[in-house]
């Protein structure tokens, strides 16, 4: 006997703890104090951008609290789901106490407490008892869709309720946001995000996942037939526009524009325009290399002083502050970096005042190489555009598309819909109940008006004041 | 006549509709708060106009589009909705009180949009994003849920003046509404302030899933204005909550309108989508 007790304690106070205002309030202001955070710190970036911008310990913290991606990390989602359970123990608690007061067929009037109000209103009537009974049941009746008369002891009594179910609405606010939260679950469960680039002329049939940088097939292909950027005098952009084609079985199922604001889809995938660049075209070196000459830079890593300095092959810079020399050795067309190939390079000879000269390597493709070697002064190359040039003549264009598939969209539109509904009925509608008691008092009659509201109790005596004035 | 000239007149007719009330409330003088009442309803009135007419500018420059689509457009509009706000309360409540705290926030709105250096008040482009039936929607929501929740900031500020001691003995207190009202006064600014900031969050959400395909993205603007939405959630049930009735919940409504200004202004320091301001 005893141990149940206990648990039923227990249960109890998890109730309690559920049905609480308290937790309500705590949950939403921690929520917007998380949220606070994650606009802060950059979201979603690779792990070397925490390094390098917060440092070692930051990064660790970041890392093991999941702050780089912090509205899918699980203490975020744990106040989620406490919102939710919340909202639904909240609202059992509540709607089983309410449940009769909405839906009693025939409720009783009880006088007294509205006898007892302390918002009721006193007036004397220059009319008889029986003369007014009609008129003023005509007032109530087009006011109030419930009304009952009655005789008392003395005289009679009039009651007026409307909008009885308007106490509904905050139960549909509620649902509404359990809707919206199931439909993100169902989105984030079942559906993908991510993009893929596509050259004109060209298709592809998968794209890449951006959450998880994976790549997923379609199911069919895209072919982009042709991509066009339109721009205003001002150089402003004015449209982006696509012309894709989708393809399955070398079929081509359907041919559309798209634009910004004007998605396709098909098959329950959407595809947005979201981008657009040049095609970078493979790039070549220009004639032969070890005539041409070049435009070294000389950065001193520590001053961050430039010089640029123009040589040829075999020929000689000078270092700043006559501390050495830098030869021009030779041109590689495929050099080797620690067994790595590393495509056309230049190799250059340092020679340090005090120190053994040092071989230095200036590829073409890397041009901040070496920035690695971690010298006094880092060399690279001004005029890479000159050496290597690339093959196409007209830039390509490729267009940047956005797919995305959330078979939960539906289910979130409709907590959208839901929830507006739900705070119509609940701010501007309220549940009301009026009664007016006339009693002879000598040869005139004395007139009781009360109300009651479930909720804006001023609005409710404004109500009743204008009431009196109408009787 | 064009727009410009039209809502530099309104500037100035909205800061002497400011200083009217001031002078009405400090002397305590009917008079002045008549005059207040007109000019302001004046400056609302060439604030519509002042739209209009820009809204057929940029038709007549071959780009045309509602003037609701950067931020000076966003400041004069929001000007408007304050005013407009503001005016339906005191029609219906007959305290122009309440207008020294509501008339300055059109005035202060409109003079930033007409006086900043760093805004523009050119008629520009659409550029393709903005190219959508749900910017109007969006933004019209969202500037009535900011402008109702700005006179809820103003009127909490009110209250707790009216709640010091010296509320109960200054005359100049006195003449605030009762705390009673205030505070009721408050809650249906909250709330239809809620709804609009709802409706606001929701059609923008709505409209970024018919531009770019996913209806929520956490980009800083949009978290920022569901850090706003769960502060006012926050207000909703603090009321229902005992020990947190009055001073506290105009505490919450005030730091709420802050979170409000930074959804408005202070993201733009953020990267994100929404190019207000830039
Ligand atoms: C994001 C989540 C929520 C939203 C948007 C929301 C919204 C609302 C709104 C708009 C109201 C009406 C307020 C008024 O009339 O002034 C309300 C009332 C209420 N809410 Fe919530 N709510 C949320 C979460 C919760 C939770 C988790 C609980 C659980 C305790 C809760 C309990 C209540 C109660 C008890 C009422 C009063 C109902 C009445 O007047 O009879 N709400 N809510």
């Amino acid at each position: 006997m005893k141990k149940n007790n206990v648990k039923s304690g227990a249960i109890h106070r998890a109730w309690d703890f559920f049905t609480s205002m308290k937790l309500t309030v705590t949950v939403l202001l921690c929520l917007a104090a998380t949220s606070v955070v994650g606009t802060l710190i950059p979201q979603n970036e690779a792990p070397t951008f925490y390094f390098h911008q917060y440092g070692k310990f930051f990064y660790r913290l970041l890392m093991a609290t999941g702050l780089d991606n912090m509205y899918h990390s699980w203490w975020f989602q744990l106040l989620m789901l406490l919102l939710f359970v919340n909202i639904i123990a909240c609202s059992v608690h509540r709607l089983s106490s309410m449940w009769k007061v909405i839906f009693n067929k025939s409720p009783r009037v009880n006088p007294e407490r509205f006898r007892k109000l302390e918002n009721r209103i006193e007036i004397e009537v220059n009319e008889r008892l029986d003369s007014l009974q009609k008129p003023y049941t005509d007032i109530i009746s087009k006011r109030f869709r419930r009304h009952a008369s009655e005789k008392t002891d003395k005289g009679f009594y009039i009651y007026g309720e409307k909008w009885r179910l308007s106490r509904l609405g905050v139960y549909v606010v509620h649902a509404s946001v359990l809707v919206l939260l199931i439909g993100a679950l169902i989105g984030s469960l079942l559906g993908f995000d991510g993009f893929v680039n596509i050259p004109e002329g060209k298709s592809v049939d998968q794209i890449m996942l951006r959450k998880t940088q994976k790549t997923l097939p379609l199911g069919f292909a895209i072919r982009c037939d042709d991509f066009d950027v339109t721009f205003y005098e001002t150089g402003a952009p004015k449209e982006y526009r696509s012309k894709l084609s989708i393809i399955r079985n070398e079929k081509v199922l359907l041919t559309r524009d798209i634009i910004v604001n004007r998605p396709l889809r098909f098959g329950g995938v959407n595809i947005f325009q979201a981008s657009y660049g040049e095609v970078p075209g493979e790039k070549h070196v220009a004639g032969d290399l070890a005539s041409k000459k070049i435009r070294l830079n000389i950065v001193d890593r520590h001053t961050g002083k430039t010089i640029t300095q123009e040589l040829s092959m075999g020929g000689t810079a000078a270092l700043p502050e006559g501390s050495g020399f830098f030869l021009i050795k030779e041109f590689k067309e495929s050099a080797d970096f620690r067994g790595q190939e590393i495509g056309e390079a230049f190799l250059g000879l340092l020679m340090e005042k005090g120190k053994d000269p040092v071989e230095v390597l200036l590829p073409l493709r890397y041009p901040n190489f070496d920035k690695m070697r971690g010298g006094h002064h880092v060399f690279s190359l001004e005029n890479i555009d000159d050496l290597l040039v690339s093959e196409n003549k007209e830039p390509v264009y490729y267009t940047g598309l956005q797919i995305t598939r959330d078979p939960g969209v539906w289910v979130v539109y409709s907590g959208f819909i839901l929830m507006l509904i739900g705070f119509g009925v609940t701010f501007f509608m309220s549940h009301q109940q009026v009664f007016v008691e006339v009693t002879p008092s000598g040869k005139k009659c004395r007139v009781m008006l009360a109300g009651i509201s479930n909720k804006n109790t001023i609005g409710m005596e404004r109500k009743l004041k204008k009431l009196s004035a109408a009787l | 006549m064009n727009s410009s000239l039209l809502l530099s007149i309104t500037t100035f007719i909205y800061g002497l509709s400011a200083v009217l009330y001031l002078i009405s409330w400090v002397f305590k003088k009917k008079g002045p708060g008549r005059a207040a009442f007109f000019s302001l309803a004046l400056g609302a009135l060439l604030n519509a106009g002042g739209i209009v007419l820009r809204w057929v500018e940029s038709y007549q420059l071959g780009i045309g589009h509602a003037p609701l689509s950067n931020l000076y457009e966003s400041l004069v509009f929001f000007s408007l909705t304050i005013a407009v706000f503001y005016i339906f309360i005191e029609w219906r409540y007959q305290n122009p009180t309440i207008g020294v705290f509501a008339s300055p926030l059109s005035f202060l709105s409109m003079a930033y949009a007409s006086l900043s250096p760093n805004i523009s008040d050119h008629i520009q482009p659409l550029i393709p994003a903005l190219k959508s039936n749900w910017l109007i929607a969006h933004v019209v929501t969202c500037f009535l849920g900011y402008s109702a929740l700005a006179i809820a900031f103003g009127i909490s500020i009110m209250y707790l003046f009216k709640l010091t001691e010296r509320g109960q003995k200054y005359r100049m207190l006195q003449s605030f509404p009762d705390s009673r009202s205030l505070d009721e006064l408050n809650h249906q600014m909250v709330m239809v302030g809620f709804l609009f900031l709802t409706a606001g969050i929701i059609t923008g959400a709505v409209w970024a899933n018919s531009a770019w395909g996913s209806y929520w993205s956490w980009d800083p603007k949009e978290t920022w204005s569901l850090i706003t939405w769960f502060i006012y959630a926050a207000v909703l049930h603090a009321r229902m909550m005992r020990g947190w009735h009055g001073r506290r919940i105009a505490w919450l409504c005030i730091f709420g309108f802050f979170a409000v200004l930074f959804t408005y202004f202070g993201v733009n320091l953020l990267p994100g989508l929404h190019s207000y301001g830039q």
